[in-house]
């Protein structure tokens, strides 16, 4: 059953950059881009690894261990070593929090 | 161009193959793979996961055969006629190629022991070594490593993972050689004597007896149930050489990757190539990125291309709980600004005589350098000359740099 879960305070993120977030035993990465906001899956679909420790630059979440890129509005995986997509996850804000829908 | 033949399918071959689709060649492929296996990833032999050693197939080595690349599993390419434009293979057949790709990787550096090879020493480079060297590395048993490179390194918490005996004799003064600068080394060989690995450095063997034991100048005998040597890999280039291209520390290929042959390119561990942003000073890299890029660079010069490859160097090893990343090359470096980023991680970078930044080194507990060495990357491949203080200053986010 889907549900929203309140993930962070928006200020939590800074712009262009990433965060992690551990919600009953799942692990997410959020970013934050020009004021937007999106969520994907927290570990890389390579080696499962913690893409919150790579480097964000424009739309592209670079993973910290081989450098397996994925576009984090879409998860979509950008070449070798990943060729999974990552899931993503519809985000909303409220007050000066962010949720993120999962289920 | 109809055909390439790419001899070769390690990350390095599989990656070009690959490249050449991506880019709409229609033509044949046929990728001579002298293993019996799938095509497989190497680093994973010396970092099995929890659930033990497995073999990983390289991205892609699964879908050659709807991208129409031939697979020639287990057969040997075992010269090439330049004349006739034909690779043969060990099966006796010929494969006629307008393009070849000699992508045939680095063997272990073979430890001699009075120009002898020694009997029952293991290496550490295919998918069978490691499963004999696993096999015998248990609970209790006893495993000594000749070398503290970061293969040796690597098998060592493996092995204690498993409670076996370790004891790594290196001859240097210390661990992890010239590439890794001492802060770091001294940090890892730390870890591992925590970890009661027995590390022995200015290690003088004076004899190795047939059953494995090794007796040091100091006098102490060190018997072990496995010996190990990881004392670095040469590059393979028997063919190459047999066909005689130039050969200088590995197949010698120009900025584009062709070799002296210019129908014939090289890539990956086995070969060496100017690089632009070191002045032009050849090297040879042995790192699982830099062969694929390799092989993708290769493929794109061979369908005509003219770009020179110029990618930083980049190279990462699991120690324990600690993840090592290197980008660039330090050999020219005269100053090191370090950058502490808590709990003990830390990176060093290296600038030359005017400020250029040339590496960045770092350690740290799992991804924690990652971030920051791969900014470091892009800075060096600019040629950028940053700030010191900055760099040094863990408050400021590196990123900044790229855009001053
Ligand atoms: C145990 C281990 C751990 C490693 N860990 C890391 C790491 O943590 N980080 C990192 O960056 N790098 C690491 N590396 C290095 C990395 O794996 C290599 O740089 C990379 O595999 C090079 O790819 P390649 O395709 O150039 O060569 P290779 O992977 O060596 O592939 C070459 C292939 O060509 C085949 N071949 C040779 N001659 C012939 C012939 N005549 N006919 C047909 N086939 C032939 C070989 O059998 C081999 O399968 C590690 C290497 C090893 C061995
Ligand atoms: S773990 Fe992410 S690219 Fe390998």
């Amino acid at each position: 059953m889907a549900e929203w879960i309140r993930a962070c305070a928006t200020d939590d993120i800074e712009d262009e950059d990433v965060i992690r977030f551990d919600h009953a035993g799942q692990t997410f990465a959020l970013y934050r881009k020009d004021d937007q906001f999106y969520a994907t899956a927290g570990l890389c679909t390579h080696e499962k690894v913690h893409l919150a420790d790579g480097l964000v630059m424009d739309y592209v979440i670079e993973c910290p261990k081989h450098n397996g890129r994925f576009d984090y509005r879409t998860g979509a995986a950008k070449g070798a070593p990943v060729c999974i997509n990552l899931k993503t996850y519809p985000v909303k804000i409220d007050g000066g929090d962010l949720y993120i829908e999962i289920g | 161009m109809d055909r390439v033949v790419i001899i070769g399918a390690g990350e390095c071959g599989i990656r070009a193959a690959l490249t050449f689709r991506e880019e709409g060649f229609t033509g044949t492929i046929d990728l001579i793979h002298g293993e019996p296996h799938t095509p497989y990833e190497r680093p994973p032999l010396s970092k099995p996961c929890a659930d033990g050693l497995s073999l990983k197939p390289i991205m892609g080595a699964l879908d050659l055969g709807p991208n129409k690349i031939t697979l020639h599993q287990d057969l040997a390419a075992t010269a090439i006629d330049r004349t006739a434009q034909q690779v043969l293979i060990s099966n006796s057949e010929s494969l006629a190629y307008d393009r070849l790709l000699i992508a045939i990787g680095a063997k272990s550096r073979p430890f001699l022991w009075n120009d002898r090879h020694v009997p029952n020493l293991a290496y550490l480079r295919t998918y069978d070594d490691a499963v004999r060297i696993f096999e015998r590395v248990t609970k209790g048993s006893r495993l000594t490593i000749i070398g503290g490179g970061f293969i040796g390194l690597e098998l060592a918490v493996q092995a204690r993972s498993k409670e076996t005996h370790v004891t790594l004799i290196e001859a240097a003064p210390r661990l992890l050689g010239r590439a890794v600068p001492a802060e770091i080394a001294t940090v890892i060989e730390a870890r591992h004597r925590a970890e009661g690995v027995e590390v022995i450095c200015g290690a003088n063997i004076v004899d190795v007896d047939s059953k494995g034991s090794i007796t040091l100048q100091d006098g102490r005998t060190i018997a072990s149930d496995l010996v190990v040597a990881g004392i670095g890999s040469v590059p393979v280039t028997d063919i190459a050489a047999a066909a005689d291209l130039v050969i200088d520390n590995g197949i010698a290929v120009d900025g584009q990757l062709r070799t002296s042959d210019p129908l014939i390119f090289a890539a990956g561990d086995c070969c060496s190539f100017p690089h632009p942003l070191y002045d032009g000073k050849r090297i040879r890299i042995e790192s699982w990125r830099a062969a694929q890029e390799q092989g993708a660079h290769a493929a794109r010069a061979m369908l005509g291309a003219t770009d020179d490859y110029q990618s930083v160097p980049w190279f990462w090893s699991d120690q324990y709980e600690l993840g090592l990343q290197i980008a660039g090359l330090s050999g020219e470096a005269s100053q090191t600004v370090r950058r502490d980023l808590g709990d003990g991680c830390f990176i060093l970078f290296h600038l030359s005589d005017n400020g250029r930044l040339l590496a960045a080194s770092g350690i740290g507990l799992g991804n924690s350098v990652a971030r920051d060495i791969r900014v470091a990357e892009m800075l060096i491949a600019k040629r950028s000359l940053p700030d010191p203080a900055a760099l040094g200053d863990p408050a400021l986010k590196l990123k900044s740099l790229l855009t001053a």
